[in-house]
């Protein structure tokens, strides 16, 4: 049984479907259960709960909606979404992982992939035997990543690749990166296995946000990987960016699920927390950011329910992706900010989640396309007008 | 090995429930229902014995067309089959017990399982029921089982302690918490689940031996106070239990 009874204030659980409930509630319950009696330690420590990884692995999290010849679920978006949601309550770390695995590794290789690249990697990233990650950014290209410089050149039966990507989730963890690099002038996408000889992932550490994540550089020095390992598909930045729409879109749900465990911290500290000889939840300006909380988790669940379902008819567009997921990453923060207040200075303590969110939700409302970048796209779809540079 | 779980679709213990209008039953209207706790780990154990030995479980449910939803997670744990005694009318224990019996003696199982009690009712007397109107031996509240050929040696929990007993298959069980470590459903059996047929017989109708006339809340106690959250609190806590509770 869940000690989390959801945030549903406009009976929304009545556009589930009985399938979706029940993996929302297995992931719920697996939250609770196992997630939230140790992640502030990991998250004070600077770890990833990597004990946790068999366990997800067997609930079938990792590339839940890819087709079950490679050992996944095979379910829908909204499901997938509702996963999403369900592991940011608990730390949008877990979310980043997943979502990595899930949108940014097994979705590249399973869209762009070879047939046997796909045979090789997808049962063992859906199983949890293998970890993945992906290198778009660099130190000097990070809202304009098609100003990359790393390269990779063709010599031989091998390609040969020099440059370097920053934060990135999961690198030093990683058995297979999948690096976007240039090779003659085009961004293609590449298979690079731990341990080849030339590359190297070191952690970056001294992180004030998403702490219970592993956040690397990944270095490539005359590093040589096999013709095959070129996904050959790719074209051009659009492939790195079609992988970006399915990690932004689980996120835009993640998003929910922070802000549901701030709201839900604040709503019961509110009501037993007495001040002035009342519970503090009777003053109108608490009621006031409690309402405020309410209001924006509901319209962010409409927004990725609809948004859900589009993507299942194939119909989702990448500039309603992106208004979801600036909407709601940003609405998250402002809540969390929020709760903190709500809590005084019991939120800034560990014993709430208030603050780990909060923390969090700095990173989340960077990566993926900034707040700034989704602005723009969406302005440019709706206005006609490019505004990026 | 032919293993029965029976399991109930019982109202989530962390949900509120308020009385009908018929003063006699719950009102289920925005009341979430759950599988009943202790039937998890009924199946559970049904699914290690078929993992262990081989065989067959089915878990089967009384009640309504909302108990599809309950069967349904069963499913997703990984039983093989699920069966609806489809039946929405109240039914007292008996009228309960009788109609799982009447299906289980068809099967033939090996064994029966239960979970000790379901939460709604609190009755704990389906199980047993059950074995009697089988014929079968039946060991409730077990906490430990192993399970050898026909052989089984069994752990119940009794007040202060436990009691070890030795029983022989075809037998009835009833599950207490720590038996096992419930599985979660994976998304994969959810999936797996949704494409599962789950089989609808209509029970015989069986008199009600015993009627509710009514049910009640209970007395509402007065609210608890927060005296304070540290140390600085305890004069104050010792000045209340004195003076006011005095009980010190
Ligand atoms: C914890 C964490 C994990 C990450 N994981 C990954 C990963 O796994 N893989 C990966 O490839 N990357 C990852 N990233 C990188 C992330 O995607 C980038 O940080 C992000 O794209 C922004 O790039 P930047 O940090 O270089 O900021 P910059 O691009 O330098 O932007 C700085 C500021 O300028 C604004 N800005 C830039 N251009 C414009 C413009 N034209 N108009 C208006 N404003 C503008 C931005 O919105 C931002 O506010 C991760 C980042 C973090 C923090």
């Amino acid at each position: 049984m869940a000690d989390f009874q959801g945030v549903d204030y406009f009976n929304l659980d009545g556009l589930l479907s009985e399938d979706e409930r029940m993996v929302r509630e297995t992931v719920r319950n697996f939250v609770d259960a196992e997630v939230l009696p140790i992640i502030e330690r990991h998250y004070q420590a600077g770890t990833f709960p990597v004990t946790l990884l068999p366990k997800m692995a067997e609930l079938g999290l990792f590339g839940a909606t890819f087709p079950a010849k490679y050992g996944c679920a095979e379910m829908n978006n909204v499901a997938y979404g509702l996963v999403m949601q369900e592991l940011e309550r608990g730390d949008s770390g877990l979310r980043s992982f997943t979502s990595v695995q899930s949108g940014l590794v097994m979705y590249p290789i399973f869209t762009f992939g070879s047939e046997e690249q796909k045979d090789r990697w997808l049962p063992r990233l859906a199983d949890g035997s293998a970890i993945g990650c992906f290198g778009l950014t660099e130190p000097d290209f990070g809202s304009n990543p098609g100003g990359m410089i790393t390269r990779a050149e063709r010599r031989g039966n091998e390609y040969v690749l020099n440059g370097a990507k920053m934060w990135i989730t999961n690198g030093t963890l990683a058995d297979v990166a999948v690096v976007w690099a240039k090779l003659d002038g085009e961004i293609r996408g590449f298979l690079v296995e731990k341990g080849t000889p030339g590359f190297t992932a070191p952690e970056m550490t001294g992180k004030h946000s998403l702490r219970a994540s592993v956040t690397s550089e990944l270095v490539f020095q005359d590093c040589v990987i096999p013709a095959s390992n070129l996904l050959p598909k790719t074209s051009g930045l659009r492939s790195p960016l079609m992988c970006l729409s399915q990690a932004r879109y689980g996120i835009a749900w993640g998003a929910l699920g922070a802000a549901m465990a701030c709201y839900d911290t604040a709503l019961s500290y509110a009501k037993s927390r007495i001040q002035f000889d009342k519970p503090i939840a009777a003053f109108q300006m608490t009621q006031e950011k409690l309402v405020g909380m309410i209001t924006e988790i509901t319209k962010g669940q409409l927004l990725c329910l609809q948004l859900g379902r589009l993507k299942d008819a194939g119909r989702a567009k990448y500039t309603q992706i992106s208004l979801a997921k600036r909407n709601n990453v940003y609405h998250a923060l402002e809540i969390a900010r929020s709760a903190r207040e709500i809590l005084g200075a019991n939120g800034i303590l560990g014993e709430y989640p208030v603050m780990r969110h909060a923390a969090n939700l700095e990173s989340v409302k960077t990566y993926e396309g900034t707040h700034e970048m989704h602005t723009l796209i969406v302005g440019e779809d709706i206005t006609g007008f490019p505004a990026f540079q | 090995m032919k293993l029965i779980a029976c399991i109930n679709h019982v109202p989530d213990t962390a949900t509120r429930v308020s009385i009908g209008a018929d003063g006699k039953s719950i009102d289920r209207t925005g009341v979430t229902f759950v599988l009943n706790p202790y039937d998890e780990f009924a199946v559970e154990q049904c699914l290690r014995l078929k993992e262990k030995n081989g065989g067959e479980v089915i878990a089967v449910s009384l009640g309504g067309d909302a108990h599809k939803e309950t069967l349904r997670k069963a499913l997703a744990m990984g039983v093989d089959k699920a069966v609806l005694l489809k039946d929405d009318s109240p039914r007292d224990s008996f009228a309960v017990a009788h109609a799982l019996a009447e299906y289980a003696k068809a099967q033939s199982p090996d064994a029966i399982f239960f979970g000790k009690q379901s939460v709604d009712a609190d009755d704990a007397a389906v199980g047993p029921m059950v074995a009697e109107l089988l014929g079968m031996p039946s060991v409730t509240v077990v906490v430990k089982m192993d399970v050898n050929g026909t052989d089984v040696v069994a752990e119940r929990e009794i007040e202060g302690g436990r009691e070890v007993v030795a029983t022989k298959l075809p037998a009835v069980f009833t599950a207490q918490k720590g038996l096992n470590e419930p599985r979660y459903p994976s998304l994969k059996g959810i999936m797996a689940a949704k494409s599962k047929l789950i089989e609808e017989i209509a029970p015989a109708a069986v008199p009600a031996r015993v009627q509710v006339t009514a049910m009640r809340k209970p007395a509402s106690k007065n609210p608890g106070k927060i005296v304070g959250t540290d140390v600085s609190a305890v004069p104050e806590l010792v000045r209340l239990l004195h003076e006011e509770a005095r009980v010190i």
